[in-house]
C-alpha cells in the first residue's frame, strides 16, 4: 500500500519541484487529406484536425484535475506539410494559405502550438520542397500558432549544403518579417539534422510517414526535481551522483507514462512515445544549468560542463527507458538559453559561449537552442553554424539542430523578450570570420563512413 | 470517463483546527465515498492527514469532488488535495 511518505514525495515534486507533463502532443496524418485542388486540401485539412482532436484539450485538463499533474501544453503535430501541398501547390503563396488554415485549426482545438510546416530535405529538394521552405518567412510572419522545421541531413545520407545554404537565408528572413516582433518568427523554426519522427517538444515537432493515422506523444519535464535530489548527495562519488539521477528519471518518466496511456485511452488514439526530456522552463528552479551546477561547476560553461551534460543526459536515458514501454522523440536534456535562467545569467556573467554550447550539443538531445544573436549576422554564417551542427549529428549519429535568432536591430549586450515559455535572451557574440565561399560551393556533404570509429 | 482503478487518494495539509478529519468526512459519507484507511500526524501543530478512499460509487464527476474538497479545504484553511492513486503506485512502484 502506498506510503504517506511516498504521497508526500510527489506531491512536493509537483507543487514545489515543478514536476509537470510539459505536452501531450497528438500527432496527426495529413496525407488523406491531399487533393489537387487547393480550397479542398484547405478544407480537408481543417475538418481532419479540429475532428480528431476535439477533445484533445479537454481530455487534458481533465487528467490534469484528476491525477494532480499539471500538464503545460496540449500540441498537436501533422504530416510535413511539403508532402501534404506538393500537388496542389505551385508557388510559395499557395503553401502560406496552408499554413493559415492550420492556425485556424490550431486556435479551433485550443492547442498552443502546431507543427509540421516542414520539409524532410536531407538528400535533395522537390520543387514542393523549394516553394514550402521559400514560403516559411512569410507563413511564420502571418500565422501565430504554426512552427515550421528542416531536416537537411541525416546519418545515412549527408547533408544537404543547397538546403543548408537556403535555410541560412530563410532564418535571416524570418527575422527580417517577424523585426517588430524581436524576430520571434525565428523561435518557431528549427533546422534539424536526423530529426526524429515521433518528437512532441516543438518548434521541431511533425507527424512521420511512418507513423499511424493518429498517435499520442507525450514530453515529460523535470529538471526541479533532479536538481533538488542532487542536493541530498552533496560531495557523494560519481556513483552516487549517477544512481540519484537515474532513479529520479524514473519517477518523472512513470508520470508521463501514466499521462500517455490516460491519453491515449480516453482519446480512443494509440498511444506512440513518451519523450524522456529535462526541458526547462524561465521559471527559478526549473533550469538544466543549475543541475550542471549543482554537480559541482561553478558555472554552466566552465571546464567540466560538457562531461557534467553527459553524464546527466546519459542517465535520464537510463532511467526513463526502464520507466516507459516506447521511448522516442529527442530524449534527453535541453539546454535552450531563452528558456532557462541558468543559461541566461551564465552567459550573462561571460561564462557560456556559443562554442562551448557547441560542444554541449555533442552530448545532449538536441542543439543550438533558442539562441539570440545580431541582427546584422550574415545569411552565411547563420547557414555555417547550421551546416556545424548537422555536422556534429551526421557523425555521432544523433539528432541535432539549430534555433537562432538573430534578433534584427540588436547587438552584443542587448536583451531580447520572447515571451511566456520563450523566455527572454541576451544577443550572444557570433564569430564574425567568414564562411561564404564554404557554403557557396553547392552540392551534398556525402553519407559518413560507419567503421573507423575514431 | 472512470480510469481502471477506483481507490483515491486524499491527502489534508495545514494548520491543526478543530474538526478537519469531522468535516471532510461528512462531505465524503454525502457522496457515497468509502474511507478504506486513514493515517494522520501532527508534528509542530502542523497537521497532514492521508486517506485512501474507494470512489466506485462516487455520485458526481470526480473532477468536480476534487474541486469541493478544494473549495472546503479553503473554508478550514487547509489544503485538500484528491488525486487518483495510480499516479503514486506508478512512481514508486516498479
Amino acid at each position: 500500500m502506498i506510503t504517506m511518505f511516498e504521497v508526500n514525495e510527489t506531491n512536493q515534486m509537483i507543487e514545489q519541484e515543478k514536476l509537470d507533463v510539459r505536452t501531450i502532443t497528438m500527432g496527426i496524418s495529413l496525407l488523406d487529406c491531399c487533393d489537387a485542388d487547393l480550397d479542398t486540401l484547405n478544407q480537408n485539412i481543417y475538418e481532419k484536425i479540429t475532428r480528431t482532436a476535439r477533445n484533445l484539450v479537454a481530455v487534458g485538463r481533465e487528467i490534469e484535475l484528476e491525477y494532480g499533474i499539471p500538464i503545460v501544453n496540449q500540441r498537436i503535430s501533422v504530416t510535413p506539410i511539403a508532402l501534404v501541398g506538393g500537388g496542389a501547390c505551385t508557388c510559395p503563396e499557395d503553401f502560406v494559405t496552408i499554413a493559415k488554415t492550420l492556425d485556424e485549426a490550431a486556435k479551433a482545438t485550443g492547442v498552443n502550438f502546431l507543427g509540421g510546416y516542414s520539409a524532410l530535405v536531407s538528400k535533395g529538394m522537390t520543387p514542393a520542397d523549394e516553394h514550402l521552405i521559400s514560403s516559411i518567412p512569410m507563413a511564420l510572419a502571418s500565422t501565430e500558432r504554426v512552427c515550421s522545421s528542416v531536416n537537411v541531413g541525416s546519418t545515412k545520407t549527408g547533408i544537404n549544403m543547397d538546403a543548408v545554404r537556403k535555410m541560412g537565408e530563410i532564418v535571416k528572413a524570418t527575422a527580417e518579417a517577424t523585426a517588430d516582433e524581436n524576430s520571434a518568427g525565428c523561435a518557431k523554426l528549427v533546422v534539424f539534422c536526423n530529426a526524429p519522427d515521433d518528437n512532441p517538444f516543438m518548434a521541431g515537432a511533425y507527424h512521420g510517414v511512418t507513423e499511424a493515422d493518429a498517435v499520442i506523444h507525450v514530453g515529460v519535464s523535470g529538471p526541479g526535481v533532479i536538481k533538488r535530489a542532487l542536493e541530498e548527495v552533496r560531495g557523494e562519488n560519481f556513483e552516487v551522483l549517477c544512481e540519484t539521477v537515474k532513479k529520479t528519471a524514473f519517477k518523472v518518466t512513470r508520470a508521463g507514462q501514466l499521462v500517455a496511456q490516460e491519453a491515449s485511452r480516453r482519446l480512443g488514439v494509440p498511444f506512440g512515445i513518451v519523450d524522456l526530456s529535462l526541458a526547462p522552463t524561465p521559471a527559478v528552479g526549473d533550469s538544466v544549468a543549475e543541475i550542471l551546477e549543482e554537480m559541482g561547476l561553478e558555472s554552466v560553461g566552465a571546464p567540466g560542463t560538457t562531461a557534467a551534460l553527459a553524464l546527466l543526459n546519459d542517465q535520464v536515458k537510463k532511467g526513463g527507458v526502464m520507466a516507459s514501454s516506447f521511448v522516442g522523440g529527442l530524449s534527453g536534456a535541453f539546454i535552450p538559453v531563452s528558456e532557462d535562467q541558468g543559461m541566461i545569467d551564465a552567459v550573462n556573467r561571460g561564462a557560456l559561449t556559443i562554442e562551448k554550447l557547441e560542444a554541449m550539443t555533442c552530448v545532449c538531445s538536441v542543439g543550438l537552442d533558442m539562441i539570440a544573436v545580431p541582427g546584422t549576422t550574415s545569411a552565411a554564417t547563420i547557414a555555417g553554424i547550421i551546416a556545424d551542427e548537422a555536422a556534429i549529428g551526421m557523425i555521432n549519429q544523433k539528432t541535432t539542430a539549430v534555433r537562432l535568432i538573430p534578433v534584427i536591430g540588436k547587438d552584443v549586450g542587448d536583451t531580447v523578450e520572447f515571451g511566456g515559455l520563450l523566455g527572454h535572451a541576451p544577443v550572444q557574440q557570433v564569430n564574425t570570420f567568414g564562411c561564404e565561399d564554404f557554403i557557396n560551393r553547392g552540392g551534398r556533404i556525402p553519407a559518413p563512413i560507419h567503421s573507423f570509429k575514431n | 470517463m472512470t480510469p481502471p482503478t477506483n481507490k483515491t487518494i486524499i491527502t489534508v495539509v495545514g494548520k491543526d483546527t478543530i474538526g478537519i478529519i469531522a468535516k471532510v468526512c461528512t462531505y465524503l459519507a454525502d457522496n457515497q465515498v468509502n474511507i478504506e484507511d486513514i493515517s494522520q500526524t501532527i508534528v509542530q501543530s502542523y497537521f497532514t492527514m492521508m486517506m485512501i478512499a474507494d470512489t466506485s460509487r462516487l455520485s458526481k464527476p470526480f473532477g468536480e469532488m476534487v474541486r469541493e474538497l478544494e473549495e472546503l479545504g479553503d473554508e478550514i484553511g487547509v489544503r485538500i488535495l484528491c488525486q487518483h492513486e495510480e499516479i503514486f503506485t506508478k512512481m514508486h512502484r516498479i
